[in-house]
Parts: structure tokens; sequence; C-alpha cells
């Protein structure tokens, strides 16, 4: 009984670092879409994140300060993503699109000339783990909370905290309006193009952070496009998720445990072609199961402009 | 009677008059968008305490010059006073701030969010960062109380009616203290009821000091509402008059500019033996778990003209969508001609001699981004002249467009040319084009002449009952009641998907259809 | 006569007008691109200098520019063509694996056909597996409106994975290297070009071009695509199935992408390897929006693509930078192209240079 739990929360805890990125990529998706833009990008993003985490950590030693810049850089695309689309009225998907491929070329042009490797960068410092040894001897809380990341803390306290701003504060109410009705919002005196560049600023750091999860915050190092369509999962999560907080925090973790089932499921037999592709087949199947009950802000994907009301 | 406006005792009779401030003064106003002169030098004065009407045309330049003084437009020239003090508004902040608050035609509200979260969104109560949601329920129901709105706070909009929701709107303005309020066709949406509560409403707000402007096109209306009335034409001046020395007839010339035909034609009738072309029995349609046609019932006959009268969103739409085969009927049947239907299809109907006129020319009539050409076509490119074995015969499309557009005095440079290039009037003539020369036999014309100028109004009016004459059914949809008077033989009333009375034009008169557009099937109704 | 000279230049001068936007956003691209450069240390003029040589340095180089831009020239239709109708198709990468694969299969097991029979017959396998994959997507989204952006970037990943377990476990070759054996000799495109990757493929790709460019003015499919890529409910009332005309699109999408993937195999590499497509897929969505989804204008980015591509390898071997350099060009492209508001915002700043520097006051 004690060895089934144990390996339940070995499980458990596999599922939660698989599902780390996602969440945090779903939550910039999130706040980014219900300021009304559709941002296809968080997977450039969120590249941006791991590259600027190991760069940082890389020149300065700490990976927290690799943390930082890792947001910052991110931040950098998303701001570009927000102007093309907020000031000149680009269309979203394709700005989303045009991200993620300047995000790929800009790092794997950096990644080769300063660590002159095509593949992958040098190992840096990392985040590493958050040890609670006085979990230790509970059965599967221990082996499934003990030995995290800090990123899945401050996750966390990030999806109660976006719960708390979007529903209980008069700025989440300016926000959503704004992702509904930016006209309704624009008569009513709110700024909504301040709004919408603050939550792509927003957006941007999220993913930031969900992607130096990645890099500094897992393996401690960057290889080339390395978040692998995760940003795109994150996408399917936030609709299942009904672009809810606790909903996103919900679909990423029925992602991780779908995923870290299956992994202990195959064995080491099993061909690991099939095994890599599970996780897109697993976002099919959530964007099957969703249907017609994703219904997102419904200004989303819209460019506002006051003349044209 | 004593009434305070800006701190100034005047006496108010009938209509404001006495030693009055005015509440507002614009003058010179000038707005282009690119080749479009809107605004021309426009002046207008606005007394406090009163109500003034601001009237002219689709396309006069009214709603322009509106949004320029709410702040969302900014003026090429021109200068604005608010009391006497000058003002520049950078955006509708501003104009709130100063007082002025806008109820807009298409309304500016939230479906998914509550009635208290709309009225209160730009100064919510608050404590700290945190929106006081019991604060903002409270607030709102008070100013219901007060001025008898009946609005509930808690309510979403989407499950609104449409006059509610125009209360809600105007709670907005009034909950951000404003002195002004400036109302942009507020009657368009509603029924007759409706209308006069409406006004109740203004009238009391008026009693109470407030100013208010609003922009219309509807002469019975300023007759009854307002103390005086400025006049817009092709986004000039044109004069200001007391409401009280001039008439309907009168005003109409000034919008129109020249003299205008107000009286209304009465119908020819059909003939007795005239067969029927087109029925619809107990159709039922049925969407989303919501209802939209309960049972409705139609015939149309050969030159006949059976006009539909309702308030808009009361089954229209689904009406049209199930008789031009864009949707399927949930129960019940569709014959044409004397034959069943079964998987109704647009092409289908199409080819079963169904000409289809959209109420909405800018979603379902037209294709922007195509030449006029092509919005000629569309619909019929599947037909044996128009292409063989799915190849275009470019060539004869391109004869047939120019003689279309010749036929129909569609005032265009080359068939060629991007269809946004033509005015309102001139695109919906491009559809009444299209499907006229293909000689249905049944047509479909729903809200044909919205948006659309006083010269093409009455053309369009005119091509109908040449249809009726030439023995065509004609099943015409409208939210204008003197249209519907005008050109039909029968009259049916729609109201949340049933019909709620069927006769001939003549059996009804206005007091009547008004009420059973609201819902009331017998004369005791009302009283009850 | 006066007539047809009027009308040539009416064409010119629309055509003019519409190379405009390219043409400047290339400009910018190449302006942004090297700023980039120089802030990662390496020398823009070396740079362009070694892609310009190695795209069209000799005539071997220039049949290797066109050879490289044929598949690109179908995924740059594949991609314009779904946006025609209002789909997008992100998925052609994996389209183009699954139109490869299925040529593969067919060009090596069926046996005892002349080359004029065997090569259409591959192609057309990989156009039914192209289409396939497509539709897939294209279903989903016309029964459940499940966002084909997502599901088509989903499927190319499983395409990749799929076909890389269809070659290792199932018709690999012998040896180290994860291929398939080759195909018959009956299914190889023929060179038109010795020792180069030009091959009919290319003719093929452009017959293809034509016929789009046909269909699109003249056919009531094309007429009814369009209308419905433009305005949905106005298409729906004028006729058209939508459901249907949005599977056909995707279908026909999903076949020009799969046509790529055989074009490469069949005339380039003569077997399928894992890998062997460097992002043609990707690569169509930026030469679809700088072609501005018109088939001539595909044809004529994927030959700068082409030559992009081309030079990059040779830009990799002479300066250290790598190929991947020129995805931050396709990004850029894309960016900019997509962005008419830049170059008016542009025009408009200039202007007002322009004249506050010939009054010497403000404008």
């Amino acid at each position: 009984m004690m060895d089934l739990l144990s390996q339940a929360g070995v499980l458990f805890s596999s599922a939660i670092r698989i599902a780390i990125p996602i969440v945090y990529g779903a939550m910039a998706c999130m706040i980014c879409e219900l300021s009304g833009i559709v941002n296809i990008g968080v997977e450039g993003m969120m590249l941006a994140g791991s590259f600027g985490g190991v760069l940082a950590s890389y020149l300065t030693g700490s990976a927290w300060i690799g943390l930082l810049f890792a947001m910052a850089f991110a931040m950098v695309f998303a701001l570009l993503h927000g102007i093309l689309t907020i000031r000149f009225k680009t269309g979203h998907i394709i700005s989303g699109l045009g991200i993620n491929l300047l995000a790929s070329g800009i790092t794997t042009l950096l990644l080769v000339s300063i660590w002159n490797n095509r593949g992958k960068s040098d190992a840096v410092a990392g985040l590493g783990t958050v040890q609670l040894t006085f979990l230790k001897n509970i059965p599967f809380i221990g082996e499934a909370f003990g030995n995290l990341s800090p990123l899945f803390f401050l996750m966390v306290l990030l999806i109660i905290g976006f719960w708390i701003l979007l529903y209980k504060t008069v700025w989440g109410l300016r926000l959503r309006t704004v992702g509904e009705s930016p006209k309704t919002a624009d008569s009513a005196g709110i700024n909504v193009t301040k709004m919408q560049y603050t939550a792509v600023l927003l957006c941007g750091a999220l993913a930031g952070i969900g992607g130096a999860y990645l890099s500094i915050g897992d393996i401690g190092l960057f290889a080339r496009d390395m978040v692998a369509g995760r940003g795109y999962i994150a996408m399917a999560v936030n609709i299942f998720g009904g672009w809810n907080p606790l909903g996103v925090l919900c679909g990423g973790m029925v992602f991780g445990i779908a995923q870290s089932t299956q992994f202990r499921l195959q064995g080491d037999n099993f061909p690991v072609q099939i095994v890599q592709m599970l996780p897109y087949l697993l976002t099919i199947l959530v964007l099957i199961l969703v249907k017609n009950r994703a219904r997102g802000p419904s200004a989303a994907g819209k460019s506002f402009d006051r003349a044209e009301v | 009677m004593l009434s305070l406006c800006g701190g100034f005792p005047f006496r108010r009779t009938n209509g404001a008059r006495g030693l009055t401030v005015n509440y507002l003064e614009m003058r010179g106003i000038t707005k282009s968008f690119g080749s479009v002169m809107a605004n021309n030098r426009v002046d207008l004065t606005v007394r406090c305490g009163e109500i003034h009407s601001l009237l002219g045309e689709n396309g006069a330049g009214k709603t322009t010059l509106m949004r320029i003084l709410y702040g969302m437009i900014k003026p090429d020239s021109g200068e604005i006073y608010i009391k006497g003090r000058k003002v520049n508004f950078r955006n509708p902040q501003d104009a709130l701030r100063h007082g002025i608050g806008m109820v807009h035609q298409h309304f500016m509200l939230s479906d998914t969010m509550t009635v208290a979260e709309n009225i209160t969104l730009g100064s919510e109560p608050r404590r700290g960062f945190f929106y006081d949601r019991e604060k903002a329920i409270r607030e709102v129901e008070e100013l219901s109380k007060k001025y008898s709105f009946r609005v509930d706070p808690r309510a979403k909009i989407e499950t609104l009616s449409v006059g509610t929701k125009q209360r809600v709107e105007i709670m907005k303005a009034l909950y951000r203290k404003s002195d002004l309020i400036i109302l942009d066709e507020p009657t368009a949406v509603l029924t007759t009821n409706e209308v006069q509560e409406l006004f109740k409403v203004l009238r009391e707000l008026r009693d109470d000091g407030k100013t208010i402007i609003i922009i219309t096109h509807k002469l019975k209306e300023i007759m009854q509402i307002s103390d005086r009335v400025t006049i817009m034409r092709n986004g000039e001046y044109i004069c200001t008059k007391d409401t009280c020395s001039t008439n309907p007839q009168e005003l109409a010339e000034m919008m129109v500019g020249r003299k205008v035909n107000l009286t209304v034609e009465k119908s020819t009738g059909i003939p007795e033996d005239a067969p029927v072309l087109f029925e619809l029995r107990n159709a039922v349609y049925r969407e989303n778990k919501t209802e939209h046609l309960s049972g409705v019932s139609l015939k149309l006959h050969a030159g006949e003209i059976l006009g539909i009268c309702g308030v808009e969103g009361n089954g229209q739409t689904q009406l049209i969508e199930v008789i031009t085969g864009i949707r399927p009927l949930t129960e019940g049947e569709i014959v044409v001609k004397g034959q069943t239907v079964v998987n109704c299809s647009p092409r289908k109907m199409v080819e079963l001699g169904i000409g289809h006129i959209p109420e909405d020319r800018g979603t379902r009539g037209l294709v922007k981004e195509l030449t006029i050409r092509d919005n000629i076509v569309i619909g019929y490119q599947k037909r044996k002249a128009f292409s063989r074995k799915g190849i275009l015969n470019t060539k004869y499309l391109n004869e047939y467009s120019r003689d279309v557009a010749e036929k129909f005095s569609i005032k265009a440079d080359s068939i060629s040319s991007p269809i946004s290039s033509l005015s309102g009037g001139n695109q919906q003539k491009v559809i009444i084009g299209r499907v006229l020369s293909q000689d249905p036999d049944i047509i479909i014309a729903a809200q044909p002449t919205r948006g659309v100028d006083i010269g093409s109004i009455e053309y369009i009016h005119e091509k109908l009952l040449e249809m009726k004459k030439a023995g065509k059914a004609i099943l015409l949809i409208s939210a204008d009641l003197d249209e519907i008077r005008k050109l039909s033989d029968n009259i049916a009333v729609i109201y949340n998907g049933k019909i709620m009375a069927q006769g001939r034009n003549t059996d009804f008169d206005e007091q009547q259809l008004g009420l059973l557009m609201t819902g009331y099937r017998n004369q005791e109704d009302k009283h009850g | 006569m006066d007539n047809a000279k009027h009308k040539a230049l009416t064409i010119l001068i629309k055509a003019g007008k519409q190379l405009v936007l390219p043409l400047i956003s290339i400009v910018l691209v190449f302006i942004v691109s090297s700023v980039i450069l120089l802030f990662s240390g390496h020398s823009p003029i070396s740079a362009y200098g070694a892609m310009i040589s190695g795209a069209f340095g000799d005539m071997g180089k220039i049949a290797d520019t066109l050879g490289t831009a044929t598949p690109l020239i179908l995924t740059g239709l594949a991609v314009a063509i779904a946006m025609k109708g209002g789909a997008v198709n992100i998925g052609c990468e994996g389209q183009l694996y699954a139109g490869a694969m299925a040529a593969t299969i067919t060009g090596i097991f069926v046996k005892g056909l002349p080359a004029v029979l065997h090569i259409p017959l591959c192609l057309l396998a990989a156009m039914v597996a192209g289409g396939l994959w497509a539709s897939f997507a294209g279903w989903l989204k016309v029964r459940l409106q499940t966002s084909e952006v997502i599901v088509t970037i989903m499927l190319n990943y499983i395409a990749i994975y799929l076909t890389d377990y269809i070659v290792t476990y199932w018709i690999k070759a012998e040896g180290m290297v994860v291929k398939t054996p080759n195909v018959l000799d009956s299914a190889l495109l023929m060179k038109l070009y010795p020792h180069s990757r030009l091959t009919i493929g290319f003719i093929i790709a452009v017959v293809i071009t034509v016929l789009l460019y046909w269909m699109l003015k003249k056919t009531v499919f094309g007429f009814e695509l369009q209308a419905m890529g433009y305005n949905r409910a106005a298409a729906e009332t004028g006729g058209v199935n939508l459901n249907k005309c949005f599977m056909a699109a995707m279908l026909l999408s999903g076949a020009l992408a799969g046509l790529a993937g055989a074009v490469e195999v069949l005339g380039v590499h003569k077997y399928f390897i894992k890998g062997f497509s460097p992002g043609y897929g990707y690569d169509g969505l930026s030469i679809a929006v700088l072609g501005q989804n018109t088939p001539i204008g595909v044809a004529v980015s994927a030959v700068l693509f082409g030559a992009l591509r081309s030079g990059a390898t040779m830009m990799d071997r002479a300066t250290n930078i790598p190929g991947d350099f020129v995805v931050i060009l396709q990004a850029l492209i894309i960016l900019f192209v997509a962005t008419p508001g830049i170059v008016m915002e542009l025009r408009r700043q200039g202007r007002i240079l322009f004249m506050r520097g010939k009054d010497g006051k403000q404008a």
C-alpha cells in the first residue's frame, strides 16, 4: 500500500514537472487573450525566456538573475507583438507566427555566436529545487512535493493572485471588459490601449518564466528550439481551462498527469517516436473534448479602432 | 415652476425659455474622413434644460457631430463651449468629466457582464484595489428606483430585452452624473409603447434639470418630445426651429432639400384568383435550446406584398433564414409552387425561384472586397448562363453586369470597381439589381431601405411595386412601420417567434399594430 | 491599338502598386537584419555577398536555387490557397512529410510500371496523403469549430515522428543511416541540369502555379472560395456550401504540400530520410505572406526564398553564420509585409520630415 502511494507520488511529481511550463504558457496566453489580443507567439516568447535565463546565468553565475533576464527578454518579444497588433493592426495570428520564427532564429544565431555550438549551450547554474525535508516521510505527499522547483510554488501563488486580480479587483473587471467589448470600455473612459499593452507585457513575463523553467529550472542549459511546441500546447490548455486561472491549472495538471502516466506505462521497449508523439496527440484530444465549449473573450482577435465604431 | 441649471434660476413654461444660459455651443465644427466632408462648419446651440432634436438623413453628419462632442473624434477645426467655457475633449473620459453622457445607437454594453458592472464601469465603487460589488449593486438599485427604470442590477446584459438594454445605457450616463445626455437614434429599436415610456423618462430627466440632445430622423417623434430642433443636411447646418412653430412637412423638406411626398399610397390589392406561390406551414426553429420560431404559418400569393412587421429580434432573422435555406427548419414544411421542399439550402431555394434581399448588406448581402460585377453575380454563379461545368463565362458576366448597372441606375465608374466605392444607396441597388434581374417568382425583401438615402428609398419602393404588378409574390420584412403600411397588401405581426395577427393592411390601425408588436393579442389586454 | 496599350499600362501600374509594399518591406528587412548581424558580431556585407554568390554565382548555382525553390513554390501555394478560403494551414510541414512518405512507398513497392505512369502515380499518392492529413484538421474545424491553427501545428509534430517511426521500424534501408531504400528508377524525376537540385519538379510547380491562377479567376470553385474567404455570411447567402468549400480548400492545400514532399524525395534525394525538410513547410507561410496570397506573387517569392536558402548554405560555409539566419529574415519579412501600417507610417514620417526640411519649420 505504502509502495503504491509512493509510486503515485513519484508519478505526480513527474506530472507537476511536465505541467509547470505549460501552465505558465497557458497563463500567459490567458492574460493576453482576455484583453483581446490573440497570441500564437507564446511559443517564441517561452523560447526567448529559456535562452535569456541561460545567457544571464552564464554571464553572472546567478540563476535568479537569469530568471529576471528571461522575463525581460521574453517581454521584448511580447512588446513587439503588442506594437504590431495594437498600434499597427497586424493580423494577430500572423504576428504571433512571425514572433515565433524571429525568436527561433535569433536564439539559434546567438547560441552559435556565444557558445560555438549549433545544438546546445554550455551548462549553467540552475535554480535548483526546494527540498521540503519535513515532508519526506509522508507517503505520496513526500514524493510529490518534496523536491520541486521554486517556480512551482511561484506558479501556485500566481494562479491565486491572478484569480483575485481578474475577478475581485477593478483592474480585472476592466481588463475583461476590454476583451469582451473594447468599445464599451472605451466609451466608459478606460484606456484600452494601455490595458492591452499591460496585458501583453504580463503575458511576456509569464511566458519568460515558463521558458526559463525548461532551461535553468530543469536541465540547466539551452538547446535550440527546446520549447518543442509546448507553447502551442499551452494555448490548447488555456482553451480547455476556459480562460480562467483555476481552469488553466486544472488543464495543465490533467495534461501532466496524462503524459506522465503514459510514459510510465510505456516502459523502455516502446518505440521512442510513439512516446514523442503523445503530447501532441493528447493536445488534439483535449481540443476535441472541449469543442463548442471553447468560448473566449468576444473581441479577441479584432483590432480596436475608435473611428470604426 | 422654477428649475436650476448651472446655478442660474429661470422660469420654465412650455419649452425652455426665459433667462436662458446656453449649455452647449459648438461653433464652426469641420471634420473630413478622406474625401468625405462629414461636418462642414457646423454650429449648434443647445439651451439649458431643454430637449433638443438633431434631425437629418442618414449621412447628414449628426452622429459625427455628436461623436466629436463626446470626445470620440477630433474635429479638424471649430470650437466647443460648455456653459460659456471653452473645452477641448481628447477622449470620452474628458467629456464624461465635464458632465456629458452619450447613449449610443448601437449599445456599448458587455454582454457577458452584469447590469451593475456595465453601469459602474469606469467609475467603479472600490475598496482599495478591490471592486465593491455590493455597493455597486446598491447604487444601481437606487438609481433605478429614482427614475423608475426597473432593471435588475445582477442580470447579465445578454438576457435583457432591447428596451431594457437601452435603459441601462441611459443609466450609465446618469450614474456618471451627466448633465447633458445625448441619445443617438434611441427609438430605432423600440415598440410604440417603449417609445412612450422612454419619452416619459426623458421628460422626468428634463424636469430634474438635465439637458437632452436626441439624434433622430423620425419626424413624428420630434414633434412629440422636443422643445427645439436643429436640421442638418449633407454635413451642413441648415437651421434651428422651435418645435411648436413648425410641422413634419416643413421639417422633411428642410431635411431633404426639396419637396417630399409624405402621404401614404394605398396599395391596389391582389386579384381574387391569384395562385399561392409560397407557403410556410407550422414552422418551428430551435437553436441552442432557444425556440426562435414557434409555429409560423404564411401564404404568399402571386402579385401580393405581405408585410411582416415587428420589433427587431422577434424571430424575423430566423424566419428569413429558414425560408431562404440558410438554416434548416426544426419542424414544419416549406411549399414552393405546390411542391414540398426538403433539404433546403440557399442554392436550392434560388433555383426554385426565390430571390433574397438580405437584411444586412454588410454581413450577408455583399462581399466588400470584391468588385461590383462579382457582387452582381454572387448567389447565381452556378446558373447555366453564367458558368458551364464549373468554368465562369467571364465575357458574358461582364456584359450582364453592365446591363444590370444601367437598368438599376447604379452610379459607378466601372463594374470592375470595388463595391466599397459605392454609397449605401447604390450598394443596396446592386443587391436589388442582382436579385430582380434573375426574374425570381418569390422575393424576400428584408429591411430593403435600411441606411439608404431618400432618393434611393423611393426608387426601391417603386421597383417592389413594379414586381408586385408583374405577378411576383413579395415578403417584406421591415422594422419601419410606415414602409410596411405604404407597400403591403396584407400585414402579419411577429412577436416572440409567433404571428400575433394577420390580415389586410386596411384592417389594422397604427395603435393596434403597435400593441400587437409588443405582444398584446386582445384589446382587453391593454387595460388589464 | 491604343486600347490595348492603355490596358497593358493599367495592369503594369496595378502590379507596380502591389509590389511597392513587398519591395519596401524587403529593404526594411535587410536593414533590420544587418543590424542584428552586426549586433551578434558578424559582417552584413560578407554575409549577403556570400548569399548572393551562393544563389546566383554560376549556372549550377542558379539551377540549385530554382531546384530549392520548387518545393517552396508548392508549399507557398498551399498556404496561399488555404488563406484565400479563410483557412489558416500551418501544417504544411507535416503534410509535406506525409506526401513524401506516400511517394516513397509508392516508388519502392509498386513495381513494373514505366516512368510515365509510375511518376504520376507517386505524385498522386503524395497529394492524397497530404490532402488527407490536412483534411483531418479541416474536418475538426467544420464539425467542432476547433482551431485549425493549433491542430495543424500538432499534426506537424505527429507526422514527423510517425514517418520517423515508419522508416525506423518498417522500411529501413541497410546500414547506419536512418533512411528508406532508394525508390525505383521509374519513379525518379529527371534532372534539368546535371548535378543540381533542378528537376522536372520545377516545371510541375510552375504549371500548377498557372493552373491555380486560372482557377481563382475563371472557375466557380475559385469564385466561391474567395467569397468564403472574404465574407462567410455573404458566401453562405450566395449559395456556397461553406463546409464543403472549406474542406476542399484544406484538401487542396494539403495536396499541394504533399506534392512538395514528393518532388523533394523523387527528385533530389531518391529516398526518404528523417529530417529531409529544413522547414519547407514553414517557409510556405512566409512565402504566401510575401506573395500576398496570389499564385504569381507566391511563385516569385518562392524563388527569392530559394535564393535565400541556397545562398545561406554558401554563407554558412564561407562565414560563421549558421543557415538559421534565414529564419530571421523570413520572420522579418512576414512581420513587415503583414503590417502595411509600418510602411505607411514611415511614408508619413518621411513626408513630415521632408516638409520640415523644405520650410525649415514645423510641418
